[in-house]
């Protein structure tokens, strides 16, 4: 039986404020409130609100057959909780009916599989940690920011313990392969790897309200059509976007949301049924290996990581802010956390791509800046007064690992106190026992 | 086609940056296979480059019969006599009134001399006898100052007048306007069949401001010619940066901003010297306005740069800032990306509007450039990313194409 898997990403854009050099060294808050809370009412309100409530009535009216999972990022709840908890709500009670999954992805929305394994593997598990405390269940299924992923990404994720990797069906990885199977890591069979429709997933993302598309208007019934008609053989549909493809990219006029309720019925006519990522793993079985040894992900045309770091600006704003990474591992400043999970966020990095120019891309929110360069600027500006707060706690002379002996010497001595303490304290019971005796 | 155009200045001896467009742009439209230019200017050197059109020197048209034998013009011009016989034929009205020497050819200084104005009706006279001599399908005026004898070249062969907006004088004068340039302006704009603007800011000028019915009215952005030099020029390799103004120090320029922008961004960032270089009336003004900022350490004056020695400036600069407060085109920054240095350019320029590896910022805003200038110290990947990419970019804004949209033009009115 052919099975669709609805996976949503969910992630609010962290805005920055503008940050002229004046300000660096006074100024250490870096964030725009106002454009932040006000793009997150438009996502709450046209977007997560209506969104949620469509799908839990789906899920409703087809007694549990329809499944949904999300993936949402740690900075995107963070967000939620502060300016809309009832989207925070709404996710709850679609995690009570049993047929939402929630996938794990780096805290911050972070690029850190690619620069830093330590930081990429602190978020991803501080991420696992909150959708655990907020919809009681940890993930077990992981999804990158934008599916990025290569075999080395997969090492790391496969040696926390995941089962199972969503990947993009990216042309040049998968070749002649069809995404509709499941397939497993080159060194690691034990990790599975679901594939994504790209094609599926764009013309519903990006075509649906699309007038020029040939294929236009997309109906429910069309859509099922289209999974219907390939092989028989081939069972697993990953049908991937994000969240803003239901009410923002494609508005509330276009008929998203009707599409969407009218899916399950066409569907389950066909024979065709929903299903979490978790379960397609359980059920079937890797056909073959997949490999890829550069990084992809679902960006444009070239389905790689040049969204983020493909100019010059973009690899010298990464590579000096994971300079950093080892030194905020060290320190224990709540301020310098925060900030930290904040500025890897990677759609300041997006936001600085001189690729996209005139290619006419749709953005669910406008940016804020004006150019690539303007973008770079700002960020480098907060980055800088950032690198300065580092620097303060500790200074650039002393050097990594001589911090990092004297550190150990400090907690190995805090170690030896509370051992000898123990010994200490035992030692008085003895004596006293002796005493009584 | 053939075109009959009326200009000012031709290099290599220009004031300013209509030579350098009317000679692009001429360049550019000679590529085209059919296309046959005469241009007329007030005064030619001798040593402009004919080899792409044919250059006629209002100087040496006479516009007052004089009875002389053709071996004392030869004698007294120095070339063949042809061309000065043929336009004597030309000659339907009596122009006694003006001073003209013993060949009846009139003095022009060619340049914008006190007299301008007796300079514009003069050359107005001699296009009357250019238009009753040579065969042409299209009459092409480059700026107000030759939209007289467009005009006139129009009225007498019935040929459809293009005029072509270098600048208005609203850009000139930062909206206090001479009356009589503005009628020279408008009537010449009136009269003709088309208007060519060298940049949609400057096209809404001249609906709004001149009247003109936006249909009439096309823009066709400047472009720049390829450097043959450009791998003769080395940036000496230096501890401080270089941020440089470069044109005419007038009002027109905003060089009061350069100089704002200067001090507030030395409060904050070492290592960066800041150059001012040209001439123009407000340059004793900013000389003063250096002092008193109390900046005049980092900030120097180079005066009138031209040919290599502009490129050579640029070559050593590390950002080029043009804060123009009114800018019909702007080509300077275009040649500073030849030389491969980023711009920082006004958004009241109008090459902003083509331009997209500049950095774009208002006039006024002067934390925004500072802030800029800054970061290009700073953060050395974004002076490589503005340099590399500018240089792809400037690759592509040819002559040729803008070459290509006027001649669309001609062919919708001949």
């Amino acid at each position: 039986m052919k099975s669709i898997n609805f996976i949503f990403r969910i992630h609010q854009r962290f805005n920055l404020k503008h940050y002229a050099f004046f300000d660096i060294g006074n100024d250490h808050y870096y964030y725009d409130d106002y454009a932040n809370e006000s793009a997150m009412q438009a996502t709450v309100e046209n977007n997560c609100l209506e969104a949620n409530r469509t799908l839990l009535e789906m899920i409703r009216s087809a007694n549990g057959k329809f499944k949904v999972s999300f993936s949402i990022s740690g900075l995107a709840l963070e967000q939620f909780e502060q300016f809309a908890p009832a989207v925070i709500d709404s996710f709850r009670e679609l995690a009570k009916t049993g047929c939402v999954e929630f996938l794990a992805t780096p805290y911050a929305h972070s690029l850190a599989a690619l620069y830093n394994e330590q930081e990429f593997v602190e978020q991803v598990t501080l991420q696992a940690d909150k959708i655990k405390a907020l919809f009681g269940r940890k993930p077990t299924v992981f999804a990158n920011l934008a599916l990025l992923y290569s075999d080395e990404i997969g090492e790391m994720v496969a040696g926390m313990g995941y089962k199972a990797i969503l990947v993009e069906g990216a042309k040049h990885v998968l070749g002649w392969k069809s995404p509709h199977y499941l397939y497993h890591h080159i060194n690691n069979p034990k990790l599975k790897l679901l594939v994504r429709n790209d094609k599926l997933s764009d013309d519903i993302n990006y075509r649906f309200s699309q007038w020029q598309w040939d294929q236009y208007p997309l109906t429910a019934e069309k859509f099922v059509k289209w999974v219907s008609a390939a092989p028989a053989e081939e069972k697993v549909f990953n049908i991937c976007m994000g969240y803003e493809a239901l009410g923002l990219i494609n508005s509330r006029s276009s008929g998203i949301f009707d599409f969407f309720k009218a899916l399950p019925m066409f569907a389950l006519e066909e024979g065709i049924t929903f299903a979490l990522p978790s379960e397609c793993v359980e059920r079937h079985k890797p056909i073959d290996v997949l490999s890829s040894i550069h990084p992809v992900s679902w960006t444009d045309e070239e389905k790689d990581i040049s969204a983020w770091c493909g100019n010059e600006l973009q690899q010298e704003a990464l590579g000096k802010l994971y300079s950093l990474a080892d030194r905020v591992h060290l320190c224990s400043d709540m301020l310098l956390k925060f900030d930290w999970l904040r500025l890897q966020d990677a759609s300041h990095f997006f936001v600085m791509a001189t690729k996209h120019y005139s290619n006419g891309k749709i953005y669910a929110q406008p940016i804020a800046y004006e150019s690539p360069y303007h973008a770079f600027i700002n960020y480098m500006n907060v980055l800088s007064d950032f690198m300065e707060r580092v620097e303060a706690q500790f200074p650039s002379s002393v050097e990594n690992e001589e911090l990092n002996a004297l550190l150990k010497t400090i907690y190995n001595q805090e170690k030896e106190i509370a051992q000898l303490k123990k010994k200490a304290s035992q030692l008085k019971e003895t004596r006293s026992k002796g005493t009584q005796k | 086609m053939k075109a009959l155009m009326f200009g000012w200045e031709f290099p290599p001896h220009i004031l300013g940056g209509l030579g350098t467009a009317s000679y692009g742009l001429t360049k550019g439209m000679a590529t085209q296979s059919d296309m046959d230019i005469t241009f007329v200017i007030p005064s030619p050197w001798g040593d402009e480059d004919r080899s792409f059109l044919q250059i006629i020197g209002a100087n040496r048209v006479p516009v007052v019969w004089r009875d002389v034998d053709r071996h004392y013009v030869e004698q007294r011009i120095g070339e063949s006599a042809e061309n000065y016989f043929r336009f004597r034929n030309g000659i339907r009205y009596d122009f006694r009134r003006i001073g003209t020497d013993d060949l009846g050819c009139i003095h022009f200084s060619g340049r914008y001399p006190e007299n301008l104005m007796e300079e514009i009706s003069n050359y107005e006279a001699v296009g009357s006898v250019l238009a009753h001599v040579l065969e042409f399908d299209i009459i092409h005026s480059h700026d107000w100052l030759t939209y007289p004898a467009g005009r006139f070249a129009k009225h007498i062969s019935g040929k459809p007048l293009v005029v072509h907006v270098h600048a208005t004088d609203y850009d000139r004068s930062r909206g206090r306007v001479n009356p009589d340039v503005y009628r020279i302006e408008k009537e010449g704009m009136d009269a003709a069949d088309h208007i060519i603007t060298v940049s949609n800011l400057t096209r809404q000028t001249v609906i709004e401001k001149y009247h003109q019915h936006p249909d009439k009215v096309t823009t066709v952005h400047n472009a720049v010619e390829p450097l043959d030099f450009v791998n003769t020029l080395v940036k000496t390799p230096r501890k401080d940066k270089i941020v440089t103004f470069l044109g005419r120090i007038t009002m027109q320029k905003g060089p009061e901003y350069f100089v704002e922008v200067a001090a507030r961004a030395l409060q904050k960032t070492q290592g960066v010297r800041f150059v001012m270089a040209g001439s123009g009336d407000m340059m004793s003004e900013m000389i003063r306005l250096v002092a008193k900022k109390g900046i005049a350490d980092r900030f120097y004056f180079t005066g009138f740069l031209t040919g290599r020695k502009v490129y050579e400036m640029l070559t050593e600069s590390d950002v080029y800032m043009m804060p123009s407060v009114s800018e019909p085109f702007g080509i300077s920054p275009l040649e500073a990306m030849i030389a491969g240095t980023p711009c920082i350019i006004s958004k009241q320029s109008g090459c902003a509007e083509i331009l997209e590896n500049a950095i774009k910022t208002d006039y006024w805003d002067i934390d925004v450039m500072a802030d800029f200038i800054h970061a290009i110290v700073k953060y050395p990947a974004l002076h490589r990313t503005l340099r590399k990419n500018g240089l792809d970019e400037i690759a592509n804004i040819k002559w040729e194409y803008a070459g290509e949209k006027v001649r669309d033009i001609y062919n919708r009115l001949t």
